[in-house]
């Protein structure tokens, strides 16, 4: 205690520990730490002890037992002879599906927004604001809703509405003519494959000559380039070489009650897509639009007098830096759209909550369902901020 | 990130409460009394016919309309007369016939009248009833966390709820059958018609489940269109969005009243499951447990005798032992399952007999004139039979 100071020359004089602040400190954790602790405890044996007596004690066994349900769509094979276990995978999957998709478009129509928000057009500029205060002022729910209902306008699957033979529109989604692999698919590919190796390779390669020199340089859009070309190739020697090409178009053709072929795209997943992206841009188009605004004017004067047009300073001056103040706002707006996504179940989407709802309903192990759901939602949240984090890392300014 | 993976747990935590807490705050109302009902309530413990008054055994003598005699301390039944309301799980979108709130804002219907019938028993009246709406996937939930007393929204006893949701059932209350609706142009007519076709099912329920294990036995494909909630899986199908609507055959008859154009529509002869529908309560308070299943016996034993909301107080006079009995007169056969002694006169007056019940709600009066069928008394070919009072 006294350590620190000089002995004092007549009797020590000693606080006592009840007045020693450090001491307390470490006395009010340790009871705040029991406290929690019985709490919890408490909490716990509380309900294990409902669950025994309702002859519900959780266990995970139900994983491996046949789900017995039917799931409208999903990414891989499952029939409901499939178990509970698969069934959960297919609801994560499909919440990824919708999210994935959803954040790229939610990105590029935000970008789009937050640049109209300031653009000198009087029209694009208030189009824009009147998107803005109308979609974020109206909650998620009710907009899926109402997407979900504009499906129902049009015609029934009979009388689908025929755009060139090549896709249909119709009340249970849109249908289109989709490529598919055809004979010499495999011959194609070792194409694809080697274009992929060779693009990687020179992209390493000149990136190692850019270090070797210390200078900066552009190698990315040549390695695409390359891998393109080269699968190009692939594509006419298969055919030239087989008479065939290796790819063909299905085209939908309707049967008695659906289409048969092509791909539909249910008017469940458009509905929920749309309305989280419709939504979720709004956010964004704001966060671009204070990020650019955040960049001083001095920037772009100074890129204009250098000459550079208006489009090469937004790209090359104004969005680079805005993007440091973007990113970490972004981050949430992505984190948020795949939690809503989780407003599947009203537009019939089977997404991961309502597929595990399903599997509580059946089974009656709420409990580790919900601690499954729970585990799924954190990972694939702390899986995208892991990806953002790092992203922001590298875009920041790197002071030399 | 901490901050997100708070936001994760907050937002989830509340969708299962929400969840669980259902639509409570929609319709707690104890509905106002139903026009129907036929004599205003009484003290019911001495009937007025009785020459030696055994009637009343020792608990009995409480206050008139009052306690009953001897629920088990703790138990759910003291619980609930000490709320002075059931709470009654119910659908919570409009099924006709079943349950359904009328534009004057009362609840009614088949299962409604179970619920009321419980009410009776234990209040002497049957207005005594908080309604719970729950879709399929919340109704369990909201029994196992004891959110409501009992569960009567037709609901199919099977071994996998009875075993595994930690739930009881009390006999059912109506014999059912999973059926198929379709569009009359359809030119569907069997199940084997329909191959590749496109079902709207609701999830949640036993329907969904046998929907795809007729299909798979029969070698058949279908893509499932599921939707949590009843409107939206009838109105899908009437959009055309669905070439099939399935569920059991009374929630089909009722549907039809609800869709925009009936005529259109078609119910298949095939039935596609065994569905028995009835009162669910938590595993885990025998007496209550025993209670509910008396009450629903009651109902049948007053339309095997023929006593009706109409004549029980005639029945009253009677000096057949067995009726004395049922009615409670002699005897203090409730005490054991914690009812008063006359919680059958009680059922009778305020609701009435199976019958009544049946009639009122689905009976040649109504849009759905369904025929009794299997849910006739077992002397009429029917399975509808009660062990006997005494
Ligand atoms: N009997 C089946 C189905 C019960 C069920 O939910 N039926 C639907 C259709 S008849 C219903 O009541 N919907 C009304 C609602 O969602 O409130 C079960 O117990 O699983």
């Amino acid at each position: 205690m006294a350590a620190g100071s000089p002995p004092l020359p007549s009797g020590k004089v000693t606080i006592p520990f009840y007045r020693d602040t450090r001491i307390i400190a470490i006395i009010v954790q340790i009871v705040f730490a029991i406290a929690v602790a019985a709490l919890l405890w408490y909490l716990y044996s509380n309900m294990m002890n409902g669950l025994r007596q309702a002859n519900l004690l959780p266990t995970f066994a139900f994983l491996s037992v046949p789900s017995g349900f039917p799931i409208a769509e999903s990414v891989i094979p499952y029939d409901p002879s499939m178990t509970y276990g698969r069934a959960f995978v297919v609801g994560i999957l499909n919440t990824v599906r919708v999210a994935g998709i959803g954040i790229i478009l939610a990105t590029i129509l935000g970008l789009i927004l937050g640049i109209a928000r300031l653009s000198d057009n009087w029209l694009l500029r208030n189009v824009a604001l009147v998107y803005v205060e109308i979609v974020r002022n109206v909650p998620l729910l009710l907009q899926l809703i109402f997407w979900f209902s504009l499906t129902r306008l049009f015609p029934r699957i009979q009388e689908s509405i025929d755009v060139g033979g090549l896709l249909f529109l119709h009340n249970r989604g849109v249908t289109l003519a989709w490529p598919q692999a055809a004979n010499d698919f495999d011959v194609w590919m070792v194409w694809v494959y080697g274009g992929i190796v060779v693009g990687i390779v020179y992209y390493v390669v000149r990136r190692i000559q850019f270090a070797r020199r210390d200078r900066p340089g552009v190698a990315l859009p040549q390695a695409l380039l390359i891998a393109f070309g080269i699968a190009l190739i692939g594509f006419f020697t298969t055919y030239f070489a087989y008479g065939s090409w290796p790819v063909s178009l299905s085209i939908p053709e309707l049967q008695r009650f659906n289409f048969v072929g092509g791909i539909t795209v249910t008017n469940s997943f458009a509905a929920l897509l749309v309305g989280l992206v419709i939504y979720t841009a709004v956010f964004i188009g704001e966060i671009v639009r204070s990020g650019i605004l955040a960049v001083s004017k001095g920037q772009r004067e100074a890129a204009r007098a250098l000459g550079l047009t208006p489009g090469q300073t937004m790209r090359l001056v104004i969005l680079p830096q805005a993007l440091r103040v973007i990113i970490p706002p972004l981050t949430s707006q992505y984190l948020n759209l795949t939690k809503n996504s989780s407003l599947a179940v009203a537009v019939a989407y089977p997404d991961l909550f309502y597929v595990a709802n399903t599997i509580n309903n059946q089974t009656g192990q709420a409990v580790p369902v919900i601690l499954m759901l729970m585990a799924s939602y954190l990972s694939v949240s702390l899986l995208t901020s892991l990806f953002m984090n790092w992203y922001n890392r590298r875009i920041q300014l790197v002071e030399r | 990130m901490r901050k997100q993976m708070i936001l994760v747990l907050a937002g989830l935590l509340s969708l299962v409460l929400a969840a669980c807490g259902g639509q409570a705050q929609q319709a707690p109302t104890t509905a106002p009394a139903q026009p129907a009902t036929t004599a205003p309530e009484q003290p019911t413990a001495a009937p007025p016919a009785s020459p030696a008054p055994t009637a009343a055994p020792a608990a009995t003598s409480a206050p008139a309309g009052g306690t009953p005699a001897q629920p088990a301390a703790g138990g759910l039944i003291e619980r609930i007369l000490a709320r002075g309301t059931l709470i009654c799980g119910v659908n919570n979108n409009p099924l006709p016939g079943f349950s359904s709130v009328d534009a004057a804002g009362v609840r009614a219907g088949f299962d409604v009248d179970f619920c009321r019938a419980i009410a009776a028993a234990l209040f002497d009246d049957p207005n005594k009833v908080e309604y719970r709406p729950l879709s399929a996937q919340e109704r369990f939930t909201a029994l196992q966390t004891g959110e409501i007393d009992v569960l009567i929204r037709n609901s199919t006893w099977t071994l996998g709820r009875d075993g595994n949701l930690g739930l009881d059932w009390a006999p059912t209350t109506f014999y059912d059958g999973q059926g198929m609706m379709v569009r009359k142009d359809s030119g569907i007519n069997t199940l084997e018609d329909m191959n590749g076709a496109t079902i709207c099912v609701q999830t949640g329920t036993t329907t969904e489940l046998n929907l795809a294990d007729q299909f798979r036995a029969r070698g058949l494909t279908f893509t499932p269109v599921v939707f949590p909630d009843g409107d939206a899986t009838r109105a899908a199908y009437d959009a055309g969005q669905c070439d099939g609507f399935t569920t059991d055959k009374s929630g089909l008859v009722s549907s039809l009243t609800l869709l925009s154009n009936p005529a259109d529509h078609k119910i298949l002869e095939v039935t596609m499951s065994k569905e028995p529908l009835g009162p669910a309560v938590k595993q885990g308070d025998p007496q209550w447990f025993d209670a509910v299943r008396w009450i629903v016996f009651a109902t049948f034993q007053a339309e095997e005798y023929g006593i009706t909301s109409k004549n029980v107080d005639e029945f009253l006079k009677s000096d057949v032992p067995e009726i004395r009995r049922f009615l409670g007169i002699e005897g203090d056969l409730a005490k054991g399952i914690g009812l008063p002694n006359d919680f059958a006169v009680r059922i009778i007056r305020h609701v009435g007999n199976y019958a009544e019940i049946y009639d009122r709600n689905l009976g040649p009066n109504t849009p759905f004139n369904l025929p009794r069928g299997l849910n006739a008394l077992y002397t009429n070919g029917g399975l509808l039979y009660s062990p006997p009072f005494r």
